[in-house]
């Protein structure tokens, strides 16, 4: 019986270089999870720490446990991470400023407080008697022994497990249906639409962008017969970006003809 | 090397983990930093059931992820609901009832 809490004796050295290679990077990535402004970059950092966690289950005698968590975890639950992260907006990096005042200060105060109450807590924790080791429970293999239990002690767990799934895909199916509110306007509906307006005047379709010979990008508005720019020749979500080049450095009494008269 | 040292790690990636729910505010990281702390408890239990010898624990850690993948597909579903109608994934913009 040991003095020193949950003394497991001492494990194989590889596995305690393993172990002290491993987990400060883990600790390291997890931080920078914190840490980093991109969302994406905080999910390759969890897609490490999720690698690192399997090779700590594989290396503790949990084989099967290690596989799924590289299939389940840095497979599908990072990549679908990732899928959400692309679809809300890749650049959607978190504002760092604090919204809640103090807060910040607080939530460290407490980590640290919580996390130096774990760790004491665990060196202190005695078990009361040496600890066994997985080995001999494995000894007809992890996969066999841990289908023993689920499909034994834990068949009930098991089967709920199995509801569960299914009322979350249903769940996520639910959510993610997106409602139409109004009809799809049809192509007769916006034809009608275009000749019942105010104003007849873009009822041919509006101009179309560019200083004609001159420049015809569609970031140019094209002139109106006064030479002023028209507006409504530029695509609107150009207009709202901010990309739209001044038509008047195109105009015609700028170009330079002194090579027609010379001949 | 004690076995032990795992309970650290995994006592620290939890607390990391809870600072990060409660300091980000990008809905998708404090998903992820949920993750984090699910993770930290699953590696609790399979060194627990290495301390232990048997395999109880390693057959709560799978519940614990089957549960998980559970989540994180009703958890992103809400958030992609909310961004549709809002334009927005921060935590602070959804709080419709304090007005």
């Amino acid at each position: 019986m040991n003095e020193v809490a949950l003394q497991v004796g001492q494990t194989a050295a590889p596995e305690a270089l393993l172990f002290w290679i491993l987990a400060p990077l883990t600790l390291i990535a997890a931080l920078g999870m914190l840490l980093v402004k991109k969302a994406v970059h905080s999910a390759i950092l969890m897609a490490f720490v999720m690698i690192a966690l399997a090779i700590f289950y594989i290396a503790q005698g949990a084989p099967f446990l290690g596989i799924v968590q590289i299939v389940v975890y840095t497979g599908a639950v990072m990549m679908l991470f990732l899928f959400i992260l692309m679809l809300v907006g890749v650049d959607s990096s978190d504002s760092l400023t604090e919204t809640i005042r103090g807060l910040r200060p607080i939530a460290i105060t407490a980590a640290v407080g919580f996390g130096g109450l774990m760790v004491s807590l665990l060196s202190r924790a005695t078990l009361g008697r040496s600890a066994v080791g997985v080995e001999a429970a494995n000894s007809d293999g992890n996969v066999e022994g841990i289908a023993q239990l689920l499909f034994s002690t834990y068949v009930w767990p098991f089967e709920v497990v199995s509801a569960l799934l299914i009322t979350a895909a249903l769940g996520a199916m639910v959510l993610a249906h997106h409602h139409r509110i109004q009809e799809r306007p049809t192509q007769r509906q916006l034809s009608i639409d275009r000749f019942r307006k105010d104003s007849l005047a873009t009822a041919a379709g509006l101009p179309a962008p560019g200083v004609f010979a001159r420049h015809n990008a569609v970031d140019v508005p094209a002139l109106l017969p006064d030479g002023s720019p028209a507006p409504a020749s530029i695509n609107a979500s150009l207009k709202a970006r901010g990309d739209v080049l001044d038509s008047s450095r195109f105009e015609l009494g700028t170009v330079d003809t002194s090579a027609d008269e010379e001949k | 090397m004690d076995a032990a040292n795992y309970l650290y790690l995994s006592a620290l990636l939890f607390t990391i983990g809870a600072v990060g729910v409660v300091v980000r505010r990008n809905a998708i990281v404090v998903f992820m930093c949920i993750e984090l702390m699910l993770n930290a408890a699953n590696l609790s239990f399979v060194t627990f059931s290495r301390i232990n010898g048997d395999l109880n624990g390693q057959v709560v850690a799978f519940f614990t992820m089957v549960v998980a993948a559970c989540e994180v597909v009703v958890g992103l579903a809400i958030i992609v609901t909310i961004y549709r109608s809002r334009r927005s994934a921060s935590v602070d913009d959804a709080s419709l009832l304090r007005r």
